[in-house]
């Protein structure tokens, strides 16, 4: 028989007996279905870390002052001496590997133009934030230093802002009123998107200085920094500089051999790396878990197929009489057990990807489904056909023909 | 492997000193004890015997379908206790054609794809499997029921679609079982007129039958009991006034 032949064979006996057939095939659709439900969701919650960190970039370090071990003996962050411009300006002499480093305070604002108001946050940075944060702008331009370090009255958007508060129109040229201190808007921003469960994108950048003076408000020093950030070269180990960094740093500050750092660098991409790390070994354990009903899946096609072989003893008889081969047989039954669960993993697949984008809509997760899982429960589903096939077909064609005749 | 003598023909089934033993528990049970007999291309034979007389074991083994624990049968020269399994499954695909009491025909299955089953398991393949089949169905007065299932034919025509399967590989003889056995008896005469007919145009045909009636069709008895063959006569005239 040919393999067509085979095929065409399979799909009258399993029409034959629909309602079986797809009760047969439940066991296969609801293992397929649920790896498929649990890698989009373990693969879509990675993908989302894994966009953060592009966002972030890998090569970027965040110094804070103070410990940030919470709970931790030495008090909360604050209690250390802050971050100042001295320090900033010994990290860009002294420490080697750097492509750039800014400076950093966080504030919020309601911002106004014309009579519309939004809330948004403030970060007043140096000028060399933009290429510490790799963030390029779709309109207009970025302050330079010199505007910086003279405190201008300067404002880039961020997207979100950008698109509250003017919608469709050009916000370069115009001007925003930030806590009643009027700007000039500048540039806009590109999206860069979630991060953190935060929007990068609603906030403000003004001039450091401009915003310690204007809008911080409480400084403890009049240089105060609230972060520093630099971003490493690509020819450099991020660990190395981050220890040479370090070193700068406890010198500047005069911090004893024995004493603790009074300040902490974090690499926030490595703590993303982290968590993209548990989410994919979590979602790695739910899929095989899944899999599991594969198998039982399997069982269930292997009773049946039992069943079939033995309601089917005549026509294995004839089938013989008239000069089918033993491996005639024998292929004709595992293509039918194969079939059964292709068509389960079919439906499966097909129900799987319809509850993820369910759950996607209804609960917001970001799902993905990738053509390697796609690939890997279709080849599944036909190897479980094979397995759990072959001991059925492997009966049927043993069958002695003479007594599969006389079968009642 | 027989080998003919060169003048005269091959037998289609020449059996020697057929035997088979059947082991049930401790007994050893001779379902045949020593059958010899040659049937010739174009003969017309009925084999009769009553239930246990080994009627069965030989109609099984001229199908192929047994093997003789020692005696030789050959089928168109070839010693079937050769063969394999699947050896034996391809000899009764091309010279075989089985028709059953029950007919055996695949349920929810067209008349003509029952008829082309046979030929979906020959090797080398056939070029045009359709064709022949239809022409087997119109051998058999069936040409208009083609695409009729099982459950749409009676029981002579649904006997009449196993003989067309039974055609349609053009085997050297044609080996029925109780054909008739399960129709009535103005039909079991067309059936049996149909296979008369077919032998008048050179098919082998064997029937196995307890019905002298039936056997009155043929033109050679071939009598079994208790696992011995007691008559090898023609079908005389006199035996089909008696069964008639």
């Amino acid at each position: 028989m040919t393999l067509a032949e085979f095929i065409a064979t399979a799909m009258i006996a399993l029409r034959r007996n629909v309602l079986r057939s797809v009760l047969t095939t439940l066991g296969i659709i609801i293992g397929v279905g649920s790896v498929i439900v649990m890698s989009a969701i373990g693969s879509g919650a990675s993908k989302q870390i894994e966009a953060q960190i592009a966002s972030l970039g890998t090569n970027q370090l965040t110094i804070f002052p103070g410990s940030m071990n919470v709970g931790g003996r030495q008090g909360g962050a604050g209690s250390a001496p802050p971050l100042t411009e001295k320090d900033l300006r010994a990290i860009r002499e002294n420490v080697t590997g750097l492509v750039a480093a800014a400076g950093n305070m966080n504030g919020s604002a309601t911002v106004v133009v014309g009579n519309t108001n939004w809330q948004t946050q403030i970060n007043g940075s140096s000028a060399e934030i933009q290429a510490v944060r790799d963030w390029p702008l779709t309109a207009g331009r970025f302050y330079d230093p010199v505007e910086a370090a003279a405190g201008r009255k300067v404002a880039v958007l961020g997207a979100t802002v950008a698109r509250e508060l003017y919608g469709e129109a050009d916000p370069v040229g115009t001007n925003v009123r930030l806590n009643n201190v009027p700007f000039e808007v500048i540039g806009v921003l590109s999206v860069k998107g979630q991060a953190g469960g935060r929007d990068q994108d609603d906030v403000i950048i003004v001039p450091l200085a401009t915003a310690r003076s204007r809008l911080v408000g409480r400084v403890r020093v009049p240089d105060e920094i609230g972060q520093i950030l630099v971003k490493v070269d690509d020819r450099y180990e991020v660990s190395e500089v981050q220890a040479d960094l370090e070193r700068v740093l406890r010198q500047r500050r005069r911090i004893g051999p024995n004493a603790m750092d009074n300040f902490s660098v974090r690499n926030f991409a490595e703590f993303l790396a982290t968590r993209d790390a548990t989410a994919r070994t979590l979602s790695l354990l739910l899929a095989s878990a899944a899999a599991i009903s594969l198998i039982v899946g399997g069982i269930g096609i292997m009773n049946i197929m039992l069943v079939s072989v033995t309601e089917r003893t005549r026509e294995i008889g004839l089938r013989m009489a008239i000069g089918a081969s033993g491996s005639d047989i024998l292929g004709q039954f595992l293509t039918e057990a194969v079939l059964l669960c292709l068509a389960g993993g079919f439906i499966g697949l097909t129900l799987g990807a319809g509850v993820s984008v369910l759950i996607s809509t209804l609960f917001g997760w970001p799902v993905y489904i990738s053509p390697a899982v796609v690939l890997m429960a279709i080849f599944a589903s036909a190897s479980v056909g094979v397995i759990f096939g072959y001991v059925p077909a492997r009966r049927a064609s043993q069958l002695n023909p003479i007594e599969a005749l006389r079968y009642e | 492997m027989i080998q003919a003598e060169p003048q005269t023909p091959v037998p289609v089934v020449a059996a020697r000193d057929l035997r088979k033993t059947y082991q049930l528990g401790e007994q050893q049970v001779h379902a045949l004890s020593g059958v010899s007999f040659d049937i010739q291309r174009g003969e017309f034979v009925a084999i009769m015997g009553p239930s246990g007389s080994g009627k069965s074991t030989l109609m099984n083994m001229i199908g192929a379908l047994d093997v003789p624990t020692s005696g030789q049968l050959a089928i168109d020269g070839t010693d079937i206790g050769l063969l394999s399994r699947d050896e034996l499954a391809a000899l009764r695909n091309h010279t075989i054609g089985f028709v059953f009491q029950q007919f055996n025909l695949l349920a929810r299955t067209s008349a003509l794809d029952n008829v082309k089953l046979p030929l979906t398991y020959s090797r080398p393949r056939v070029a045009d499997p359709e064709a022949i089949a239809r022409r087997c169905l119109e051998q058999v007065g069936l040409g208009a029921r083609m695409d009729h299932v099982p459950s749409q034919l009676s029981g002579g025509q649904q006997q009449r679609v196993a003989i067309a399967r039974a055609l349609v590989n053009s085997p050297s003889l044609i080996l029925a079982d109780e054909p008739t056995g399960a129709l009535d008896s103005a039909t079991s005469i067309e059936i049996l007129q149909l296979f008369e007919s077919l032998n008048a145009q050179g098919m082998t045909v064997i029937m196995v039958t307890h019905e002298l009636d039936v056997a009155a069709h043929a033109r050679r008895l071939l009598r079994v009991r208790d696992g011995k063959l007691v008559e090898d006569a023609p079908v005389t005239s006199r035996l089909a006034e008696v069964a008639a």
